[in-house]
C-alpha cells in the first residue's frame, strides 16, 4: 500500500501497481449522490477515468522553483496557439501581388503581396489584430528563452543522465522546432526586413556541400524570392512544426510524467524516492497560478512595447536593402556568426570542390556544438564510466567538467548572438562597427576558453568548501595546477 | 496743372522755331515749375522706396560685414581666409548656400576640433549668425549653386515612400532610425530635421551621403514622408529604437525571461513542510 502525507506525499520507486479497485471507495457514504458526482459517475462508468485521475491526482511532484520553467515554456506555447489561430483568421498566406488600399496613408495605392496586406489589415483594421500579433510575436521570442533556460537548468543539474537520455533529445527536437517556428513566423508578414532574413537563410541553405542547391529548391521550391515561398512557410508554421510539436510535448511529458520528476539532494530525497507536494491541490493551484501569470506577462509585453512594425519596413522587395537587417534574436547566433567568419573558403583539393563559407560558421561549427550537447549524456556516461540511473540531482559544481563545458558554450553561443548586432551596437556604444567585430571575433575564442577555466575553479573550490566545511578560512583558497594536456590538478599550499 | 501739360505737349508737338526767346523762357520756367511740383507730389513714395533700399544695403553689407567677421572668428582657422580650404579642412569654393546651411543648421560645423568627424548637434551658431556667414561666403567664394531648396508642404506620401525605400533606407533604416554604414561612419536618425534640411541634405550629401538629384515633386515627396515617419504616431505601444529585432530580443531577455523567473521563484517557493 501507498503511504501518504500532506503535503509532502511520499512515493516509491519503482511505482507500486495500482491500487486493486479504489472505484467503490469514493461512493461509500453518499446516500444521495449530488449531481455532479452522477454526472461524474457516469462518465466514470464508461471510461474508468477515476481510477487514472486518482492516481494522478496523488502524483507527487518535487519543488524547486527551477523546475517550473519547463512548465512556462509550456504555457508560453499555449499563449502562442491562442493568439496564433486568431491571427490564420485573418492572416492570407499568399506571395500573390495586390494593391494596399488600407489606412496607413504611405503605402496606400502600393502593390504589395496579399500576405503583406493581410498582416497591414490585421495591424490597423481588425480589431485587437496588432495587440494579437505583439502578444503572439513576445511569446515566441520568450518561449525560446523560456526553453534555453530550462534546458540550462536540465544540462547543469545533470538530470539527463540515464534513464532520461531521450528526454533529452526529445527536449532538443523541440527547441529546433520552437525555432523553425519562430523563423518561419518571422518571415510571414512578407515585409522587407523578413525577406532579407530568408535571403540569408536560403543562401545558407545553398552552402551546405553537395545537397545544398538542391536542398534550398526542395524547401523553398526554386529561385529565391519564390512565389510559393509563403505559403510553405505558412503549412510549415501553422500545421507541420506546431503538429510535431504537440507531439513532442506530449511524448516529452509522458517520459516526465512516468519516469518521474528528479529531484535535488537533502532532506529525505533519496534515489528511491520523489518527495514533494502532491498534484492535487498544491501543484494543480501552482500550475494554474503560474499559467496566469504567464499569460499576463506575455500580455503585458505585447501590449506595452512595439514589436515588428511592418508598415515601417514595409512591403518585401528583393532588391531593396535596409539596416539594421537582423533577425529575431534566437537565431541571432547564425547571424551573427556569418558576420564574424572570416571570407575563408577552402578548396578541397582532389575533388577540387569549394567550401561555400557560410558553410563552416552557419552550419558545421553550429552542428558539432549542438551535436556535441545532444550527445552529452552518452558521452558523459561512458566517460566517467557512470551508467547508473539517477533521479537526485547534481548541483552544478559537483560536476565541473560538465558545467564549464556549458557556460563555455552558452559564452561562445552570447557573443555569437551579440555580434549578429554589431551594426546597433556599435552606434549604441559609439563605436566603429569594424572594431567591435574585431573585439568579438576576439572574444569569441577567448571568453569560451577563459570562462571554462574560471567555471571549472570555481566549481572545485566550491566542492572543496563543501568537503571541508572548517577548511572554509578567509585565505583557504586552492592552488591548481595545469597539467600539460589541459586537467587541473590541486596543489597543497605550503 | 493741365495748362502746363499742353503746354508742353505743345512745345513737342509744334515748332520750336516759332517760339520767341521770350515764350521759351515762360515755357521753360513753368515747365520746372511743373517738374518740381510733380517732384513734390511722387517725392515722399519714392524717397521711401529709396531709403528702404538704402537701408537693405546697408545692411546687407551689415551682414556681409558681420559674416566676413564670424567666418574668420568660426571657420577660417580650417577652411581658409577665401574658402580656399587647408590642411584641417576642404575648400568651400562652389559648396553653395544649401551645404553652408546644412552643415551649420545641424550643429556640424564650425567644427570644434580638426580631427574629428562633424556630427549632428545643437547648432552653436544662431540663426541670424548662420544666415551672415552663408551670405559672406556665397558672396565671395561659396556661389551660387545648389541654392537652399524651397520644399512645398505637401508631397505624394507614397511615392515619398518608394524614393526613400530604394534611396535611403540601405542607409538610415527603413523607419529613420539611422544605422551604421561602415569605418565608423553613422547614418544618423532622421527624426532631428526639418523639410527644408532634409531636402538641403538630399541634394548636398553630407559626409559620406551621396548627393541627390530629384526633381521639385520628388524632393517634396520624400520630405513629405520622411516628416510623415517624424509626426505620424506608430501605434503598438513603446516603440523601442526603430532598429527592430536587437532591443527586442534584449525586452524579451531581460523583461521577459527576467519577469518569468521572477515568477518561477516567488510561485515556486518552497512549502514549510
Ligand atoms: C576645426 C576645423 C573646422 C572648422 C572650425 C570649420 N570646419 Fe567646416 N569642415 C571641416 C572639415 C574637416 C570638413 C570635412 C569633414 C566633414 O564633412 O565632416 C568640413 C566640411 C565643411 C563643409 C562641407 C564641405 C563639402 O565639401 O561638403 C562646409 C559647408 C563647411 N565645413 C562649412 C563650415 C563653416 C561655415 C564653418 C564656420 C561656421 C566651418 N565649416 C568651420 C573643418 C572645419
Ligand atoms: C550611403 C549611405 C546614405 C544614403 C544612401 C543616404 N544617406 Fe543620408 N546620411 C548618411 C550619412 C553618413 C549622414 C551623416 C553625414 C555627416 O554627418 O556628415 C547622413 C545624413 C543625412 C541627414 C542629416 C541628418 C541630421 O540629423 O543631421 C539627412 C536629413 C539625410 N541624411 C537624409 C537622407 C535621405 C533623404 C536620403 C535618401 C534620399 C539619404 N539620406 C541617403 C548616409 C546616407
Amino acid at each position: 500500500m501507498r503511504r501518504r502525507r500532506a503535503p509532502d506525499a511520499l512515493d516509491r520507486r519503482p511505482d507500486p501497481s495500482p491500487t486493486p479497485d479504489p472505484r467503490s471507495q469514493g461512493r461509500e457514504e453518499d446516500e444521495e449522490p449530488s449531481e455532479l458526482d452522477r454526472v461524474v459517475g457516469w462518465f466514470d462508468q464508461r471510461t474508468g477515468a477515476a481510477t487514472y485521475a486518482r492516481t494522478a491526482l496523488r502524483k507527487v511532484f518535487p519543488d524547486h522553483w527551477s523546475f517550473l520553467l519547463g512548465e512556462i515554456a509550456l504555457f508560453s506555447f499555449i499563449v502562442l496557439v491562442a493568439t496564433g489561430t486568431f491571427l490564420t483568421f485573418f492572416y492570407i498566406p499568399d506571395a500573390r501581388p495586390t494593391v494596399y488600399e488600407g489606412p496607413y496613408a504611405p503605402l496606400s495605392g502600393q502593390e504589395v503581396s496579399a500576405a503583406f496586406e493581410s498582416v497591414m489589415r490585421l495591424s490597423f483594421e481588425v480589431r485587437a489584430g496588432l495587440v494579437m500579433r505583439q502578444v503572439h510575436h513576445w511569446a515566441a521570442l520568450v518561449f525560446v528563452a523560456v526553453i534555453v533556460l530550462h534546458a540550462a537548468r536540465v544540462f547543469f543539474t545533470g538530470a539527463f543522465r540515464r534513464p532520461r537520455e531521450l528526454n533529452w533529445l526529445i527536449g532538443f527536437g523541440l527547441l529546433f522546432l520552437a525555432l523553425g517556428e519562430g523563423v518561419t513566423g518571422y518571415s510571414l508578414p512578407d515585409d522587407l526586413l523578413s525577406g532579407t532574413g530568408l535571403r540569408i537563410m536560403y543562401s545558407a541553405v545553398l552552402g551546405i556541400p553537395f545537397v545544398g542547391p538542391n536542398l534550398a529548391y526542395l524547401i523553398f521550391g526554386g529561385e529565391f524570392p519564390t512565389e510559393g515561398l509563403i505559403s510553405r512557410l505558412f503549412v510549415f508554421h501553422v500545421m507541420l512544426l506546431p503538429g510535431l510539436l504537440i507531439g513532442g510535448l506530449a511524448t516529452h511529458l509522458a517520459l516526465t510524467w512516468l519516469q518521474k520528476h528528479t529531484q535535488f539532494k537533502g532532506g529525505r530525497a533519496t534515489e528511491r524516492n520523489v518527495i514533494g507536494p502532491s498534484l492535487w491541490p498544491v501543484q494543480v493551484f501552482k500550475s494554474v497560478g503560474l499559467f496566469f501569470l504567464t499569460a499576463a506577462l506575455l500580455a503585458f509585453l505585447g501590449g506595452m512595447f512595439q514589436i515588428n512594425p511592418v508598415w515601417s519596413y514595409g512591403p518585401f522587395i528583393p532588391y531593396v536593402a535596409s539596416v539594421p537587417a537582423q533577425p529575431d534574436y534566437y537565431v541571432g547566433w547564425l547571424e551573427g556568426a556569418l558576420r564574424l567568419a572570416p571570407a575563408f573558403e577552402p578548396v578541397i583539393p582532389i575533388v577540387n570542390w569549394r567550401i561555400p563559407s557560410t558553410f563552416i560558421p552557419g552550419v558545421l561549427v553550429p552542428g558539432l556544438l549542438f551535436g556535441l550537447l545532444m550527445l552529452w549524456p552518452f558521452l558523459e556516461a561512458k566517460f566517467t564510466r557512470d551508467k547508473r540511473e539517477h533521479h537526485l540531482l547534481d548541483w552544478p559544481w559537483e560536476a565541473p567538467v560538465r558545467t564549464a563545458t556549458g557556460f563555455a558554450i552558452l559564452a561562445f553561443f552570447l557573443i555569437q548572438t551579440l555580434a549578429g548586432g554589431n551594426d546597433v551596437l556599435a552606434v549604441f556604444f559609439n563605436m566603429q562597427v569594424e572594431t567591435l567585430t574585431l573585439i568579438f571575433q576576439i572574444t569569441l575564442v577567448v571568453l569560451p576558453v577563459v570562462t571554462w577555466v574560471v567555471a571549472y575553479r570555481l566549481c572545485v573550490e566550491r566542492q572543496r568548501a563543501a568537503a571541508h566545511p572548517e577548511a572554509e578560512a578567509p585565505m583557504g583558497g586552492v592552488a591548481l595546477r595545469r597539467s600539460a594536456l589541459g586537467g587541473f590538478e590541486e596543489v597543497e599550499e605550503a | 496743372m493741365p495748362g502746363s501739360g499742353r503746354h508742353e505737349r505743345g512745345r513737342d508737338e509744334g515748332e520750336p522755331g516759332r517760339m520767341t526767346p521770350l515764350l521759351r523762357a515762360v515755357i521753360g520756367l513753368s515747365t520746372l515749375v511743373v517738374l518740381a511740383l510733380a517732384a513734390v507730389l511722387f517725392l515722399p513714395g519714392r524717397g521711401a522706396v529709396h531709403g528702404q533700399e538704402a537701408q537693405e544695403g546697408a545692411g546687407q553689407v551689415q551682414q556681409l560685414e558681420s559674416g566676413a567677421q564670424l567666418y574668420v572668428q568660426n571657420c577660417a582657422s580650417c577652411h581658409g581666409s577665401n574658402g580656399e580650404g587647408g590642411p584641417n579642412g576642404p575648400s568651400l569654393v562652389g559648396v553653395g548656400p544649401a551645404n553652408l546651411d546644412f552643415q551649420m543648421w545641424t550643429g556640424r560645423m564650425p567644427l570644434a576640433a580638426p580631427n574629428e568627424p562633424g556630427y549632428r548637434q545643437e547648432p552653436t551658431l544662431t540663426e541670424a549668425q548662420r544666415n551672415a556667414i552663408t551670405a559672406y561666403a556665397v558672396q565671395n567664394f561659396a556661389g551660387p549653386q545648389p541654392a537652399i531648396p524651397q520644399v512645398a508642404s505637401s508631397g505624394d506620401l507614397r511615392l515619398g515612400w518608394e524614393l526613400y525605400v530604394n534611396n535611403c533606407a540601405a542607409c538610415h533604416g527603413p523607419s529613420g532610425a539611422g544605422g551604421a554604414i561602415g569605418a565608423g561612419n553613422v547614418a544618423p536618425p532622421l527624426n532631428a530635421v526639418d523639410a527644408v534640411r532634409m531636402a538641403e541634405a538630399t541634394i548636398v550629401g553630407p559626409g559620406t551621403m551621396p548627393a541627390f538629384l530629384f526633381p521639385p515633386d520628388q524632393l517634396a515627396a520624400l520630405t513629405a514622408y520622411v516628416t510623415f515617419l517624424q509626426t505620424a504616431p506608430s501605434p503598438g505601444g513603446i516603440s523601442l529604437a526603430g532598429v527592430g529585432p536587437v532591443p527586442e530580443g534584449f525586452i524579451a531577455g531581460i523583461l521577459g525571461l527576467g519577469g518569468l523567473v521572477v515568477v518561477a521563484r516567488w510561485v515556486g517557493r518552497r512549502h514549510p513542510s
